[in-house]
């Protein structure tokens, strides 16, 4: 590995050598490295295009870090990453996108993870995307995430996008049964011309299922961001979604919710709000001795932190 | 060290300020007077927060007037609002740190909570967000100035929504800010323990100074009007006595 491709992997999984436990790199289309465990086994797909992973009964803290790392320009891919966790899991999965692209050719990477949670298991997934280059080439990412929540299975998960990427679309999916529980913190912060939309749809059908939603945006100089989330519930079940953005400069946010119930136990709750930086807020950071530029970026940091 | 030459200010089609004059010197001086007399107003307008419609500021010498609020944070002065603000995401830690400058301490930094009668271990993590209460909010206000120390500290009803058995300890943050940092301390306040343990007293009223002298000269004025038959509590529940 490169100077340039440790420095990516310290960005997307903050990883300084290679991970304990089980982990599958991936750069410029090829596996670098994997090692599967006793109770993690990572496989190629037999089309080739990605991974499995299958994670054994009652496996627990554990983790599996599988980073993905673009730094040829003009480089693009579309991957399919099928993670199966048994029952009686408590795993952490760090996924993470990094691209650089100093070239002239646009450099994609589409990655579509399902996730098969089985009974009684808990998975937290962290996942990071970053861009970074000096050329004209587009840094482009679109994410999938599907889950499907067994009874009592829980996803936590935290997803950001912080910098660099031109274009996103992310979509996030995932079906609760019974007793099962989502929990997703997602944030992105976009600049300059860089469009982003994220798609949030949560299927709450089993009795007893819950989800909690916090979406945070940052829209800086003429960027764009369109956020939905829709939840349905169909089933005795609470549902609640936070969507919550700062725009800057000529930024514009479209912040869309929809709830459908289809069931008189649902109870089902929106909170969307869109504003600048209050005054207040960085008066109180020049109190104590910033500038305006270093308030309004410390407030910017703590609200995607 | 501080001086106010005519300041004025006006908002609404209202005399906010009225052509304000003061030479402040000493070490604790405490400013009174009913609700809306234009106390708020007044610290704000020292600190840079609000721009007077005429007037000058001068401190230790120099022409603030002009000064943006960080630049005068880092001429040595603080600022404890009425009623502190609160941030989505930033932590107790994070604007402590801030307000604590680079060099100071975590040992320093969990003292300053620990002097507003907070548990470092259950406050430093705690977001700055609408779950902490309004005396928690005002305690970690007060700690934020007195990390920053410095030549002049400015706090607005600090005592406001404490409870009474901490109160004590908040005379002591001041007696420490005076006595260790050696720093000026012009407070807020219509409490009488504090009115009392200031060297001079400023009383606002419509926007005017209406009196400014030592601490115990404008207590007896203040105890005579009480006695004299008036039962308002002269700067306390906001009623101006004309008693
Ligand atoms: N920007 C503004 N526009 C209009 N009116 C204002 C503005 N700022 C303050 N005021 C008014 O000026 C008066 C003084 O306000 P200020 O907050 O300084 O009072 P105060 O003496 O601090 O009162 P309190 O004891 O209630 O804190 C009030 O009547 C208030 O409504
Ligand atoms: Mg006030």
């Amino acid at each position: 590995m490169d100077e340039l491709e440790k420095r990516m992997l310290k960005e997307v999984a903050e990883l300084d050598s290679l991970p304990v436990g089980a982990f599958n790199i991936r750069s410029n289309g090829a596996s670098e490295a994997r090692n599967s465990t006793a109770n993690i086994q990572i496989e190629s797909r037999e089309s080739g295009d990605g991974i499995n992973v299958y994670f054994k009964d009652g496996t627990k803290n554990e983790s599996c870090h599988i980073p993905v790392i673009i730094s040829k320009t003009g480089h693009k891919e579309c991957v399919y990453n099928d993670f199966f966790v048994g029952e009686d899991c408590d795993v952490v999965i760090v996924a993470g996108c990094g691209i650089s692209n100093c070239g002239g050719h646009d450099s994609q990477h589409d990655g579509i993870h399902t996730f098969h949670i089985g009974k009684n298991s808990k998975v937290k997934y962290v996942e990071k995307h970053y861009g970074e280059g000096t050329g004209t080439g587009k840094r482009l990412m679109n994410p999938t995430t599907v889950v499907y929540l067994e009874e009592g299975a829980t996803m936590d998960m935290d997803t950001s996008q912080i910098a660099g990427i031109n274009d996103t679309y992310r979509i996030t999916k995932a079906e609760l049964g019974p007793d099962a529980t989502l929990i997703m913190h997602d944030k992105i912060l976009t600049n300059f011309d860089q469009t982003a939309k994220a798609e949030i749809t949560v299927d709450l059908n089993g009795d007893g299922s819950v989800c909690d939603i916090v979406s945070r945006g940052v829209a800086k100089g003429e960027s764009e961001q369109d956020v939905i989330i829709d939840i349905s519930g169909n089933a005795q079940c609470k549902g609640h979604a936070e969507c919550d953005s700062i725009i800057m400069d000529k930024g514009v946010i479209v912040a869309t919710p929809k709830l459908k119930a289809t069931c008189v136990d649902a109870s089902l709750i929106h909170e969307a709000a869109i504003g600048k930086i209050a005054g207040e807020q960085i008066t109180k950071l020049m109190t104590l001795g910033l500038n305006e530029q270093e308030a309004e970026q410390k407030i910017i940091e703590g609200f995607l932190m | 060290m501080l001086e106010l030459q005519n300041i004025s200010f006006h908002a609404d089609d209202k005399d906010i300020l009225k052509d304000i004059n003061l030479k402040i010197d000493d070490k604790f001086v405490a400013i009174t007077g009913p609700n809306g007399s234009g106390k708020s107003t007044l610290l704000k307008v020292i600190m840079g927060i609000i721009t007077p419609t005429s007037g000058k500021i001068i401190f230790d010498g120099q022409d603030i007037t002009d000064l943006p609020v960080n630049e005068r944070a880092n001429l040595g002065m603080s600022f404890a609002f009425q009623q502190p603000v609160r941030f989505k995401g930033l932590k107790v830690i994070d604007l402590l740190k801030i307000a604590a400058g680079p060099e100071g301490t975590s040992a320093q930094i969990r003292s300053y909570l620990k002097a507003v009668g907070l548990c470092p271990m259950d406050y430093l993590n705690r977001e700055i967000n609408d779950t902490l209460s309004g005396g928690e909010m005002k305690r970690i206000e007060i700690a934020m100035a007195a990390a920053r120390g410095g030549k002049l500290s400015l706090f607005d009803e600090p005592e406001a929504g404490i409870d009474l058995w901490s109160f004590q300890s908040l005379i002591e943050v001041f007696e420490n800010l005076r006595n260790v940092t050696n720093g000026n301390i012009l407070i807020i306040s219509h409490q009488e323990r504090i009115l009392e343990i200031a060297d001079k007293i400023i009383y606002l009223k419509d926007g005017t100074v209406d009196r400014y002298d030592e601490s115990a000269k404008i207590m007896d004025e203040l105890n005579m009007r009480r006695k004299g038959g008036c039962d308002c509590a002269f700067g306390q529940k906001g009623v101006s006595c004309n008693g």
